[in-house]
């Protein structure tokens, strides 16, 4: 599978070295060089330093080519234009965006982008395991 | 009209300023806050503080009552965003995004955004205008047919001094309209014969431009 990566953080570093060492074809993409030391020296990707809302910078990256695409920048607008290129424009099969904003991940996710947002994810984990934490609670209380 | 112009920079407070001396009423969105309290300053209160990406500064706006959201924030990525919020959940009828990289600018058509202004573009035409050199000048360009008005001087080696239109070979779709010769500028038919230092005004696709540049400029 080719799979190409916007964004070099944790969380784009860590899916592109598991997608790497599951023998996968990774492409990692990042306008900040320093991003790429997240990337331990035995990763067989490619690197390449650019804007991912440039279109000639993803075409370079073998955006038409792709299986996959995966926005996961610190910037929701860019995540999301860079997916809707990816998407719209050069038809890549799946394609997977984060978003912070819960309310904005809501809106793109009814116009069909494939959306992460981890902030609501995170809140929902904590919640539940807060009113977990208090079942159990209450059952000893109650024993 | 009520019109929402997202970012309060240079651009942002001078449309707003225009809009409001128009008549029109206007609602600023600005997002960082000495910026916005200048412009509450200069036009009044016409400012609201927060950031036009969310859905919910959207709604304070009253977005879903605008006939037209402008947004010309420094972002390309923003400004699309800004578009399609308010024309997909508040169905906007009319958005215009400023693009600030000119290569964003068919991404944009094809997301849908109504209309586009690229600063970098205009700045160019503008500078192209006052260049003397010898190319073709773009007089308007009609990005959604493809089209472009364009003019240039008849260079002396150009291949077609001394022909009749009608027996030159024009690339498709390109129509050579107005001829200016020695003070008099004249409307062109297949029998008008072109010379040496003609001011002539042309229609063209933009992929034949070059054809178009090397028949005339050659």
């Amino acid at each position: 599978m080719i799979v190409l990566i916007l964004g070099c953080g944790r969380v784009g570093a860590r899916l592109a070295i598991a997608l790497d060492s599951e023998g996968h074809d990774v492409r990692v993409i990042d306008q900040n060089v320093d991003s790429f030391q997240r990337l331990p020296l035995q990763f067989r990707g490619q690197i390449l330093t650019g804007q991912g809302i440039d279109d000639e910078m993803l075409i370079k990256a073998g955006i038409d080519e792709a299986d996959v695409f995966a926005a996961v920048t610190n910037d929701d607008n860019t995540n999301i234009m860079a997916s809707e290129v990816a998407k719209v424009i050069h038809r890549v099969p799946k394609v997977i965006t984060r978003i912070y904003d819960p309310i904005r991940e809501e809106a793109y996710h009814a116009l069909g982008l494939e959306t992460v947002c981890p902030t609501a994810l995170g809140a929902d984990l904590i919640e539940n395991m807060l009113t977990q934490a208090a079942t159990v609670t209450n059952g000893k209380a109650g024993a | 009209m009520y019109v929402v112009v997202a970012g309060g920079g240079k651009v942002g407070f001078y449309l707003a300023k225009t809009l409001i001396n128009e008549g029109h009423e206007v609602l600023v969105i600005e997002r960082d806050r000495r910026k916005a309290d200048g412009i509450s300053e200069e036009l009044g209160s016409v400012v609201l503080r927060g950031d036009a990406c969310e859905a919910s500064t959207l709604s304070e706006a009253g977005v879903n009552r605008a006939d037209v959201v402008a947004a010309v924030t420094g972002d390309d990525e923003d400004n699309l965003v800004i578009c399609q919020m308010a024309k997909k959940k508040f169905n906007v009828a009319r958005t215009i995004a400023r693009i600030n990289n000119p290569k964003n600018e068919r991404i944009f058509q094809i997301l849908g955004i109504d209309a586009t202004v690229s600063s970098t573009d205009i700045i160019m035409q503008q500078i192209e205008q006052k260049l003397p050199a010898k190319s073709l000048l773009h007089i308007r360009v009609l990005e959604d047919a493809d089209i472009e008005l364009v003019e240039a001087d008849v260079s002396a080696n150009s291949t077609m001094v001394g022909k009749r239109i009608r027996d030159v070979k024009l690339p498709t779709d390109t129509l050579i309209l107005v001829v200016a010769h020695a003070g008099e500028t004249k409307l062109v038919n297949g029998d008008t014969r072109l010379a040496a230092g003609d001011h002539v005004i042309a229609l063209t696709r933009t992929k034949n431009e070059d054809v178009l540049r090397g028949l005339l400029l050659a």
